[in-house]
């Protein structure tokens, strides 16, 4: 297995975390939010140590909790994290066409999450519970209210130029 | 009626069920059967597959559909268990697996005895109302084990191979992955089965109720070997095959066919037929030598048993620092096969690569041992091909062999003889039984006044500790079977609480009579109790018992071996082991 490949972790940064919890499986999800929290996404070296130090799980075991829920990332996410609803309010309110638009303006291909220079990441997520301001966008905790296709492209050119 | 008996009805008719874990077997017991895919009596209830749906009629009128396997058993109710609306149920549940399975039964290992090919055919599936698996759906078939093919274009999500693996062997390599119609069972992220910790013991295979994993064939090589008229053939066969073949062609678990197997193989066209149980009378010598030793010198005690491949490769992956407790004696199968590699030739007059060695034995994880590097001797593996029972049953079956109607045939000298503690090998406790035994005359000169070393027997109990008096020493020997429970010695090893001396480990539940490779059981738990029963009794019909009195056995130490633990012992009958720590993902805890 070519674990030379893999993006070295910080081993003692993961055991300080499964430490605050206690080492127990039964805070998985827990200690695998404060882990992305960490590292931005969830490394597979960084599943692999967890499912070898906690009693009662395996590397395969937490891959399994890892992919079941949305809200973990595999792949490493963007000095941006954007954030397009779609949930029904939002949906009907015409985020798709939004979504399009951050898309084609970071030039990402189908099934593309992140960009190749590491800056943007985009998903979908379902409600923010914010649907008054339908459609919503979210960059980074920042709520960006009313999108259409231009203004996001606006929002986007302002950010690039910002991380330039 | 007692108090704790209580009464339901199945069908109207009424039952007694005291402490049954789930509805399901209490309709079992009673004569009667709904389909499952998941349900393993071994494992824990999952409710996956919704094919033991039963209607539930209460005493209050109400009447609900719920899924026998989980549902705990409950005085009063009346159970329909074949209703309009549960064929209806069942009958879409089939349609669903089938919609998402690729439905190559034809050439599928599992054909004939795959679960949803049986229900589909009963139910009379015969037009699936949905859309079907695509071609770009299809996922590459994962060959890269030695022992197991997975193919996850059959997999019907049951998740029993994961609970075997995580409920036998603790170290689950098979997870479920990704959520809802994405939902797969791999290894970590969809790595191929040979990179990862798996130690082949293909319990996974036995539980499984369709072809998503399967035995790795090596039928074909072998009937090549057969029928090569160039080449002759030496087959040995386990202890515990003899007590399951017989299953594969109606006869009753337990049953012992050896003589109709030796018959069966030289119908086959084997040229030389061995047993394994020599080789097993071969490992205690040199095994109850080595423990004798180390006892004396208290050196790299607990001392652990060697015979069971997945156990060796779980200590080289997980734990290498404790591989200094593992015997360096080679398993039955690898001590015989190099006997007969090295004397075969001399005795026929030809080269080694005239001659090709074959063992027939209950487990996958032999697949893998039979290739190790350690086990190459003169440019050739000691062992050529490792065949399972179920392969083996598959093999008299295609030779067009009358299985039960065979006479008994013996096995060929100069190595025919074995003896009670040969065969008791197959069951858990049986390799610490019989290393007793001749450790105890190792020590004391004499004979156990009774060899029957009960405590040690018994295939529900996973986890043994038996205190045997050597005439006043005291050594407590540990038996276990499953990784699981293996896992937990080792950390007692770890902290200091151990106190063994001896330590024998089977991977599989029970040991090799419930090896991977032996005849499908999964359905009944009490199978294994009948093969354990089946080779208990050989060994208390035969008329040695003890491994130290095998007069061929002696022979070949008396001619060629000298005496256990001498140089040339060493040479072809023990082994050493590799450190893997570093191929496995624990290598980053470093």
């Amino acid at each position: 297995m070519s674990v030379e490949s893999h993006q070295k972790i910080d081993t003692m940064k993961l055991d300080s975390i499964m430490a605050q919890y206690n080492y127990d499986k039964a805070n998985l999800i827990a200690i695998l939010q404060a882990v992305q929290a960490e590292f931005k996404y969830l490394p597979e070296d960084a599943i692999i140590y967890i499912g070898t130090k906690i009693e009662g799980l395996s590397p395969a075991t937490v891959y399994g909790v890892a992919t079941f829920y949305a809200q973990f990332s595999l792949e490493p996410k963007g000095k941006y994290e954007i954030k397009c609803c779609d949930g029904t309010a939002c949906h009907v309110r015409g985020s798709m066409p939004v979504l399009n638009a951050i898309k084609s303006r970071l030039k990402l291909k189908d099934g593309q999450m992140t960009t190749d220079d590491g800056m943007f990441s985009v998903e979908t997520v379902s409600c923010l519970g914010a649907c008054g301001l339908a459609p919503v966008v979210v960059i980074n905790e920042k709520v960006y209210p009313q999108m259409t296709s231009d203004a996001v492209k606006i929002v986007l050119d302002t950010l690039m130029s910002e991380g330039k | 009626m007692t108090e704790d008996k209580k009464t339901l009805k199945i069908d109207g008719k009424e039952v007694q069920f005291t402490d049954e874990p789930n509805l399901l077997e209490v309709i079992r017991k009673a004569g009667m059967n709904v389909p499952t895919f998941c349900y393993r009596p071994d494992l824990t209830q999952f409710g996956a597959c919704r094919m033991c749906v039963v209607e539930v009629e209460y005493p209050n009128g109400r009447t609900v559909i719920n899924s026998s396997c989980t549902m705990p058993p409950e005085a009063g109710i009346n159970v329909k268990i074949n209703t309009e609306r549960t064929r209806r149920i069942r009958k879409t549940v089939l349609e669903l697996l089938l919609a998402n399975h690729d439905k190559e039964c034809l050439t599928c290992d599992k054909s004939g005895s795959c679960e949803l090919q049986k229900y589909s055919e009963e139910y009379g599936i015969k037009k699936i109302r949905y859309p079907q698996m695509q071609l770009e759906d299809y996922v590459k078939i994962d060959e890269s084990s030695p022992s197991l093919v997975r193919d996850p274009n059959k997999c019907i999500l049951c998740g029993a191979c994961v609970r075997a693996c995580t409920e036998f062997q603790g170290h689950s390599v098979l997870g479920f992955a990704n959520r809802g119609s994405k939902t797969m069972v791999q290894p970590l992220a969809g790595r191929p089965l040979g990179q990862v910790d798996c130690v082949n013991c293909g319990q996974c295979a036995a539980v499984c109720p369709t072809g998503a994993i399967v035995i790795k064939s090596d039928i074909e090589d072998v009937w090549n070997e057969v029928t090569n008229p160039n080449k002759k053939t030496a087959v040995q066969i386990a202890p515990s095959v003899r007590v399951a073949l017989g299953e594969m062609f109606g006869l009753k678990p337990g049953e012992n066919t050896i003589k109709k197997i030796y018959a069966a193989l030289r119908k086959i066209g084997f040229d030389y037929i061995y047993d394994t149980n020599f080789g097993a009378d071969m490992t205690i010598l040199e095994e109850a030598h080595e423990f004798v030793e180390r006892v004396t010198k208290g050196e790299n005690l607990p001392l652990f048993t060697s015979c069971c491949p997945a156990w060796v490769k779980y200590l080289e992956d997980q734990h290498p620092d404790m591989l200094k407790h593992l015997s360096t004696c080679s398993s039955p199968m690898s001590m015989q096969s190099p006997i007969l590699a090295k004397l075969l030739p001399e005795q026929l007059g030809c080269s080694r690569e005239d001659i090709s060695i074959i063992a027939i034995m209950p487990c996958t994880a032999k697949k893998f041992e039979c290739k190790r590097s350690e086990h190459v001797m003169d440019g050739h593996p000691k062992t050529d091909y490792v065949l399972t029972t179920q392969e083996l049953g598959r093999m008299i079956k295609s030779a067009g062999i009358d299985f039960d109607k065979l006479e008994g045939e013996e096995p060929d000298s100069p190595y025919a003889e074995y003896t009670g503690a040969g065969t008791i090998f197959g069951a858990s406790g049986g390799v610490a039984e019989a290393a007793v035994r001749t450790a105890y005359k190792y020590i004391t000169g004499e004979d156990l006044a009774d060899v029957n070393i009960k405590e040690m027997r018994g295939t529900s109990n996973r986890s043994k500790s038996v205190e045997i008096d050597i005439k006043g020493k005291k050594v407590v020997v540990r038996v276990i079977s499953t990784l699981k429970e293996a896992e937990k010695a080792i950390q007692e090893i770890k902290n200091g609480t151990a106190n063994f001396q001896l330590l024998e480990v089977m991977a599989c539940p029970g040991g090799c009579i419930n090896g991977g490779g032996q005849p499908i059981s999964c359905d009944n738990s009490k199978i294994k109790s009948e093969r354990a029963q089946g080779l208990y009794k050989e060994d208390a019909e035969l008329k040695d018992r003890n491994s130290h009195d095998n007069k061929d056995l002696k022979k070949l130490y008396d001619e060629y071996l000298e005496k256990p633990g001498s140089h040339k012992a060493h040479e072809l009958l023990h082994t050493t082991y590799t450190d893997r720590f570093a191929y496995s993902y624990k290598n980053m805890n470093k």
